[in-house]
């Protein structure tokens, strides 16, 4: 039969490879899904358009919409808005890791990857690393846009690599949670609407499009401890080179707080699947 | 102890829940090295459940399970060095091109970025997808992506090899290279855990056959022992006139003394019968009633018989339904 000639023509060669080539190390494994998710974005350049599309929309509609009522003119607006809506940008594209991960389980890829003899946290931490991967280019689009409508950060180059590398730790930190919300909702649909609900109200009651004071006193409040604050401002320092060592600080705890306790989580829920 | 060593799998009791839902409901295994064991099953049986567990992929709820010695929950890792799991749906990633997802699966494994390219490329040509080695999978026909899933699974040519309905869905043409691929692996000394829906093909493959319902394992053994068991044969008849039947089937079970079973024709019913020298005598019987004969053949039950008999329902009755 045909088929029989099909089969026989390298088939059998193609089988005599029982020895196993030495198993791969976490770094390694890590590197490889990391590399993963870089063919992704080559395949898939439309998951990048929402990566850049919102930034420059947000960015376009505030500075010249509101700004004018906002702050009295579009140029200082834009001094004020710039790191507010990169805060936000970036914030909203840590959903995708959840989401990836969310849709790798149900498409059965995941079973996959269990499978293997491999350090088995590399799936996700490959994934993590490639998500920073769209953050900066977030970042870059925000700020090279910015730039261009005349962002004039005083902080300079320092400045802003400063505060994007803040950032990218804030997101990182933050991806744990939708990581573990991935591995505990059925759909990508639920997980969406979930990660919405949280990260509408943390945006927005914050200080990413105005200053707190103009608010009533509860919703001060309220804003005043919203971590998304204490790293809007942060950041606004950096850019801006003014002294903000506490509000720093204040992130780089939450950062820690977010990990030890979303990371165990998440490992925990991992192992759990089986 | 010597035979424990000679099993590829060895179960005990294993059950899982889903809910209120007893998918594996206490399943004992014995699978010998070599050879191809089938897994015979309608949907929902709760095959993909037990290879899931046996993979490693899924904790059993009690029960313990040993592949190749190893127990499948302490030393997961153990287990997983030595099988490789080709699930029902996608096991490659659909967004990227054929030689990527084995390139990717290599470097996992642990070859290097030149080994693992090469060995890419042997297996393309091998599965005959040289052409589509470029190509995102999510383009590929049905056959290819079979082809590459089990490709994907034999990177390292495992000791055990679990394919989860590998021909489903797939034209003849493509279920033939699949059968011939399994049949290969078989002689290079890989033993092959298929599951199927289909009679026929677990006629064709499988060197043993658990038949699989609810849960639970109805019977176990050759293709020819589970015929056997069910009668050394099976007697059709057509009879001319429809309404002779229910007389007809009073006759033959007042005879056989076993059930006699209604053809969904309302002219045809068959029976198993365990003694041949006894149908000649049937056929008089049924002539001396006035009861006219079309045309009558008495062969070796078909697998589907052989599920009928044993689950009391035929192994496509999903299908049936879907279709009613
Ligand atoms: N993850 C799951 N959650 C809930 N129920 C499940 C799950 N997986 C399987 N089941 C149920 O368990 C039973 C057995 O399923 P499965 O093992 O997939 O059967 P088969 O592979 O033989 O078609 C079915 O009733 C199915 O609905
Ligand atoms: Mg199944």
């Amino acid at each position: 039969m045909e088929t029989q000639a099909f089969a026989e023509k390298g088939l059998r060669s193609a089988l005599s490879t029982h020895t196993r080539p030495p198993r791969s190390s976490p770094l390694s494994a890590s590197l490889i899904f990391w590399w993963r998710a870089m063919l992704k974005i080559k395949h898939i350049p439309e998951q990048m358009f929402d990566v850049t599309a919102s930034p420059i929309m947000f960015l376009l509609m505030f500075t010249y919409l509101f700004g004018g009522a906002l702050a009295g003119s579009t140029g200082e607006y834009l001094q004020f808005v710039l790191p507010g809506i990169l805060v936000m940008t970036v914030a909203f594209i840590t959903i995708y890791t959840g989401l990836g991960i969310n849709s790798d389980i149900k498409k059965g890829i995941f079973d996959r990857f269990r499978s293997l003899p491999i350090w088995q946290p590399a799936f996700l931490v490959g994934a993590l690393l490639g998500d920073t991967v769209r953050y900066t280019i977030a970042s870059v689009v925000v700020v090279v846009l910015g730039l261009i409508m005349g962002f004039r950060p005083d902080g300079g180059a320092v400045g802003v690599l400063l505060s994007v590398l803040l950032l990218l730790v804030f997101s990182f930190s933050l991806s744990w949670v939708w990581i573990a919300l991935g591995l505990v909702m059925r759909t990508p649909e639920s997980l969406m609407a979930v990660s919405m609900i949280i990260l509408f109200p943390l945006t927005f009651v914050s200080n990413v499009f105005v200053s707190p004071e103009t608010m009533p006193v509860w919703l001060e409040a309220l804003v005043d401890v919203n971590p998304i604050t204490y790293l809007v401002t942060a950041i606004r320092g950096l850019m801006f080179d003014t002294t903000v060592a506490k509000e720093i600080g204040w992130v780089l705890l939450t950062c820690a707080l977010l990990v030890t306790v979303f990371s165990p989580l998440t490992m925990y829920l991992y192992r759990k699947k089986r | 102890m010597k035979r424990h060593s000679a099993l590829a799998i060895e179960s005990h009791e294993l059950v899982k829940h889903f809910g209120k839902v007893r998918a594996v409901d206490g399943i004992n295994l014995a699978v010998p090295t070599g050879g191809v064991y089938g897994f015979l099953g309608p949907n929902g049986a709760g095959k993909t459940t037990t290879i899931r567990m046996l993979a490693t992929l899924l904790r059993p709820d009690s029960g313990t399970a040993r592949v190749f010695g190893h127990e499948i929950v302490r030393e997961a890792n153990a287990v997983r060095s030595r099988v490789s799991l080709t699930g029902q749906f996608a096991s490659v990633d659909e967004d990227l091109t054929g030689t990527e997802n084995l390139v990717l699966l290599a470097r996992l494994l642990g070859y290097s970025r030149s080994q693992a390219r090469a060995r890419a490329i042997e297996l393309l040509e091998a599965f005959d997808l040289v052409d589509a080695a470029r190509r995102q999978v999510k383009t590929y026909s049905g056959g290819m992506r079979r082809r590459i899933d089990i490709a994907a699974s034999i990177i390292v040519t495992p000791d055990l090899l679990f394919l989860d309905e590998p021909t489903s869905e797939l034209d003849p043409y493509s279920r033939n290279q699949v059968w011939d691929i399994v049949r290969t692996l078989v002689t290079e000394g890989t033993t092959v855990l298929l599951t199927t829906q289909h009679l026929e093909e677990a006629d064709q493959l499988a060197d043993r056959i658990a038949v699989i319902d609810h849960g639970r394992i109805v019977a176990e053994g050759t293709s020819g022992e589970l015929k056997a068991s069910v009668g050394s044969g099976t007697l059709h008849i057509r009879l001319r006139n429809p309404d002779h039947r229910p007389q007809a089937e009073q006759l033959l079970t007042l005879n056989l003394g076993v059930p006699v079973f209604l053809k969904s024709d309302p002219a045809e019913l068959s029976a198993h019968i365990s003694e041949p020298e006894r149908v000649t005598d049937l056929l008089s019987e049924l002539s001396r009633s006035d009861i006219p004969v079309i045309s009558f053949s008495f062969g070796q039950p078909s697998l589907d018989e052989v599920f009928l008999t044993l689950t009391g329902h035929h192994a496509t009755a999903d299908e049936n339904k879907g279709a009613v």
